[in-house]
């Protein structure tokens, strides 16, 4: 892309771009690359990046486009620093735990680059906020953790003519794309709706909440989606448009797809019928899956315990998990749900409970659906929600 | 016979296994026999038209079997499938 950004609603110049004698030693080692140099700098410089999701993706993606100089960095998340964020999420510190998760990212990456505008938005992406948050910046770096805002960032990039270099992660592995790209002719690439044109059912694929992930794979993938970044900003090399990257550290292998445009897409495709952002939520299935499920939350459940109810409790986590610590559930781990229902009480009231609330509710869809259960409550908040409130000698994870 | 690369979230349906050797003349009878192999792949590579669900994609070699003959995309001995499901994590 041409290295011009809107800036105060005009157009900036990228060759206009002064750099102060700090600025110049700082950035030296770019600039003397024969195919990057004083231009590509200015580029940078020039540029605004809104990274959504300051994560385990954004912690490398802001801390390497921070020093790499991109003029106007845009973070949004709404989260606050966690103890079991540190594991992966190498912006934060043990300092930073309980901070806004924004705040601290701002602090950091100013004392990493004095040079750079830092924005910062402590609030949820959501269908009223994102056109106006995007629509101030030329690329969007999309680092978020669910099906409902992967198509959100994706459908307002699409909307606003915004490039959008996704990255995504899963316990041990990690898909790299440029979505929405328009090359030098002007042609448009491929963007996430066109590579999935639905969500898969929710509860099907975990969260890294639930499923995990190896710590140093979003430093991996992130570091993969920064590059992608300053490709498309400053134009240097091949742009990962019209390409699909995936990699799995367990067993090293990686691959590049090639993926193109489907007429069929709703969004731009030949007979476009979405024009505007929807309830992406309701798309992704989530909010139909919430209402059915009866609920529990973990007080309620402490009570029934101190009056003695008779009910039975079930642990739908996996064993090494109910190791670290149990409410004295019988365990019956998700996958094995189904072959061990005869094992779950008709007659009393039965407790399931996970780690967060998720893989109990789908495990309650499941009997619910297959065998007819009416007697099943999700502990919501799960385990962890029930250390919180009511046993915090249980060690958390 | 071809080489099948079973995804992260999958593998617990296939004993933990990320890569598998399967015939099949194309990718029809390859997820068919791999699904038969594996009973509880099949209702996340099977939908109830009998087609791949949208969100998986297979790739034979470095293609989507979109651009290529869909489920009847032909096969060969040295051939790799990759399934690749739309995953969503990053900022937790």
């Amino acid at each position: 892309m041409a290295g011009n950004s809107i800036l105060n609603g005009t157009f900036m110049d990228h060759r206009d771009i002064k750099f102060s004698r700090d600025e110049m030693s700082r950035y030296n080692r770019h600039i003397i690359i024969p195919e990057f140099g004083l231009e590509a700098q200015q580029k940078l410089k020039a540029s605004k990046v809104l990274v959504i999701g300051s994560g385990g993706l954004g912690s490398p993606v802001l801390l390497y486009l921070a020093a790499a100089g991109i003029g106007t960095i845009g973070i949004v998340d709404f989260d606050v620093v966690d103890d079991s964020n540190l594991q992966r999420q190498v912006l934060f510190g043990v300092g930073e735990v309980g901070q806004p998760k924004v705040e601290a990212a701002k602090r950091r990456l100013e004392s990493l680059n004095p040079h750079i505008n830092l924005k910062v938005y402590n609030t949820q992406l959501t269908s009223k906020n994102a056109l106006d948050l995007i629509k101030e910046y030329d690329v969007v770096a999309d680092g978020t953790d669910n099906f409902p805002t992967r198509y959100l960032v994706n459908d307002a990039c699409v909307l606003l003519g915004k490039t959008n270099v996704y990255a995504s992660i899963f316990q041990f592995e990690g898909q790299v794309s440029v979505f929405n790209y328009i090359n030098g002719k002007g042609e448009v690439g491929p963007n996430y709706r066109d590579l999935y044109a639905t969500p898969p059912p929710a509860g099907l694929v975990p969260s890294c909440a639930e499923g995990g992930v190896l710590g140093v794979l979003p430093g991996i993938i992130g570091s993969l989606q920064a590059l992608e970044v300053i490709k498309v900003v400053t134009g240097v090399g091949e742009v990962l448009s019209g390409r699909f990257f995936s990699f799995d550290a367990l067993t090293f292998e990686s691959r590049t797809f090639n993926i193109r445009r489907n007429p069929n897409n709703p969004l731009n495709g030949n007979n476009p019928t979405i024009k505007e952002l929807i309830d992406y939520e309701q798309f992704c299935g989530v909010k139909a899956v919430e209402k059915k499920i009866k609920e529990i939350n973990s007080l309620e459940l402490n009570e029934w315990q101190q009056r003695g109810e008779d009910f039975q409790i079930i642990d739908v986590r996996e064993p090494y998990e109910y190791e670290i610590c149990n409410i004295g559930a019988e365990l019956i781990p998700l996958a094995t749900v189904v072959e061990n229902a005869g094992r779950i009480d008709r007659k009393r009231k039965v407790v399931v409970q996970c780690k967060t609330g998720n893989r109990s509710g789908k495990a309650i869809r499941e009997l619910e659906e297959r065998f007819g259960f009416d007697n099943l409550y999700n502990l919501k908040g799960g385990i962890l929600g029930y250390i919180d409130d009511i046993n915090p000698k249980l060690t958390k994870y | 016979m071809a080489t099948v690369f079973i995804p992260t979230p999958l593998r617990k349906f296939t004993n933990n296994t990320a890569k598998l050797e399967v015939a099949g003349n194309n990718v029809s009878e390859v997820v068919s026999k791999l699904t038969g192999n594996f009973p509880e792949l099949k209702r996340h590579l099977i939908n109830a038209d009998g087609k791949i669900p949208s969100f998986i994609n297979i790739f034979v070699d470095d293609d989507d079997i979109r651009n290529l003959q869909q489920e009847q995309t032909v096969v060969k001995e040295n051939t790799i499938i990759s399934i690749v499901p739309a995953i969503a994590g990053g900022r937790e």
